[in-house]
């Protein structure tokens, strides 16, 4: 089976978002990035599918030059390939983002089985660009895997719903949209890592539409954040707690 | 017209549809324009949408209501918008709405605002705001096209009753591609989970790095056991540890919790697991670093090791009960 892996460059946020001054991206400089939680979990099943099935697992990323670091993190943690949608550094939106995925896969790659993407993105959550993906690509669309099995050519998927799952089968070729818990993605060994880097990343040149959707400007909300009222310190401090606990009528 | 997309559910209509409805109706108000409804199924609560302002509700019945086939959907609202011709679709974004609606905006070439919270609606391109990193973050944007499909976050807008009329019920059947129930609910399995789910919980107590152990759990699950409708919760770290199960992360990736009362012990307050602790009404933080985030964004905090405090805390509040 030919699988793909469609993951996304994001900040690694840490206690707070910083803005770049221009407020038109996160400032990731003082934090670093990575591959959103969503997508750690898309490539793990890239990759656990042809471990069982043969074939191959690609991951591809659409975004700047240094996107190629999310990309190698895949290729370390088992994929095959790894393909480059190579974009200026400005805001991409679901509309372009998803033309442009959809048509560098009908147009070079090869025809892939299973098409994994995150649920929505760890940054921007738009909800969109893998349905846009299928639809362009004329592929049935499952979203919020949490379980995925393969029964000969049907993909068997489970999704969360209160008291339970749902369970849906389609026919392969299908896109797959995955949310964190679908698996424990496995943790890229140092020697994986190094050998990751010897792997020729191919670079595609993007197709690029106008999003109906601009971005403006971004802000951080005004936080209500008020500092917590301090009951003590250790042990001594539970009587209080005690109180507070009677006062909300919890206890 | 502005086209809604309710959701129901256990016999009510769903809070994250009505807290929709209060942004729509603005919108409606700025447009000068009509506030209907789609729904599937629920036809005998349809009228009780008049109280939120909406005039006329769309009933879809048949197959397209009693399975839950996402592409049929979209291709039945898309029929409502060639009958009706809204300028906006605007749907309470649960998991179902957010994957309907991007069918239809994926159908029918139209743009798309996910967990949209304000919209000023003059001229051609709208000027909205939007969540990012689970509303961490606020983006300010424009969208274009004749019909704008929006979203709203869960939790974030009040719902508001604005009468007691009742909304005008007609039933419809619009037409639905060939194909488009091919990927459908097959069947639906029960969870074999004991004990009270995150989101529904009244009490909840967290657990993060600072927990250091699967075992080191233990004591705050005794001090869950103390409270009425409690359970335990954990960080994306505490989860990563394999300390405890994914179903019971909190946060952006994991679960939304709003209970009244969260005890977030040896909890830094990172970004990721905030968006998911929010909603709760008062926070007790139980944290050895009184510099950390949790201790801004919390109502309470004891400075401390929580493995110092937690059995202490367990003692003090069975001695209180008795």
């Amino acid at each position: 089976m030919e699988t793909l892996a469609c993951i996304k460059r994001v900040a690694d946020t840490g206690a707070e978002i910083v803005l770049t001054e221009d407020k038109q991206s996160v400032d990731g400089s003082a934090v670093g990035y990575t591959m959103g939680p969503h997508e750690e979990c898309a490539v793990e099943e890239a990759v656990q599918v042809v471990e069982e099935e043969g074939g191959t697992a690609t991951v591809l990323s659409l975004g700047p030059e240094e996107t190629e670091e999310q990309i190698y993190e895949g290729i370390g943690r088992g994929a095959d390939e790894g393909v480059l949608l190579e974009a200026d550094g400005e805001d991409w939106g679901p509309e372009s983002t998803a033309t442009a995925i959809a048509d560098a896969v009908e147009g070079d790659l090869e025809d892939f089985d299973l098409l994994f993407f995150g649920n929505e993105s760890g940054d921007n959550a738009n909800f969109q660009v893998g349905i846009r993906v299928a639809h362009q690509l004329d592929l049935p669309v499952v979203t919020g895997a949490k379980d995925f099995d393969l029964d000969g050519e049907t993909a068997v998927v489970k999704r969360d719903v209160p008291g339970g799952s749902e369970v849906f089968e389609v026919e392969t070729p299908a896109v797959v949209t995955v949310k964190e818990g679908l698996n424990t993605p496995r943790y890229p060994s140092m020697r994986s890592r190094m050998q990751a880097k010897k792997q020729e990343i191919e670079t595609i040149e993007p197709t690029a539409i106008e999003d109906r959707l601009q971005m403006q400007e971004l802000e951080t909300p005004e936080s209500e954040e008020s500092e917590a009222e301090v009951l003590g310190e250790g042990p001594e401090a539970v009587d209080d707690a005690v109180e507070v606990l009677q006062d909300l009528e919890v206890i | 017209m502005v086209l809604t997309l309710v959701e129901h559910g256990d016999g009510d209509l769903a809070e994250t549809s009505l807290e929709m409805l209060t942004l729509a109706r603005d919108l409606a108000d700025q447009v000068g324009e009509d506030l209907t409804a789609a729904m599937f199924g629920g036809a005998d609560l349809a009228p009780e949408l008049g109280e939120y302002g909406v005039e006329t509700a769309y009933v879809c019945e048949g197959d397209l209501a009693e399975t839950y086939a996402p592409e049929a959907r979209a291709d039945a609202i898309g029929a409502l918008i060639d009958d009706l011709g809204p300028s906006a679709v605007v749907g309470g974004g649960t998991d179902t709405v957010h994957e309907v609606l991007a069918h239809l905006s994926a159908k029918r070439d139209l743009g798309m605002a996910a967990n949209t919270v304000e919209i000023d609606a003059e001229g051609e391109s709208w000027e909205l705001t939007r969540h990012r990193w689970g509303g961490s973050l606020l983006e300010h944007a424009e969208m274009s096209g004749e019909t704008k499909v929006f979203t709203t976050p869960d939790h974030e807008l009040p719902i508001e009753p604005v009468g007691d009329g009742e909304a005008a019920v007609e039933t419809v059947s619009p037409s639905v591609e060939e194909g488009s129930f091919e990927v459908q609910i097959d069947r639906v399995e029960e969870s074999d989970l004991e004990g009270v789910p995150l989101p529904e919980a009244r009490i909840v107590v967290g657990g993060g790095r600072g927990v250091g152990s699967e075992e080191d759990f233990d004591q705050l699950e005794t001090l869950a056991d103390l409270f009425d409708g409690a359970t335990v919760g954990a960080t994306r770290i505490a989860v990563d540890e394999g300390w405890r199960p994914h179903n019971d992360q909190i946060g952006q990736t994991g679960q939304k919790i709003a209970p009244e009362l969260y005890i977030a012990a040896g909890i830094s307050g990172a970004v990721q697991h905030w968006v998911g602790a929010k909603g709760a009404e008062n926070v007790l933080a139980i944290n050895t670093d009184p510099e950390a985030a949790i201790m801004y964004k919390g109502d309470y905090a004891i400075v401390g090791d929580l493995h110092e405090v937690v059995p202490e805390l367990i003692d003090a509040i069975e001695a209180a009960k008795e």
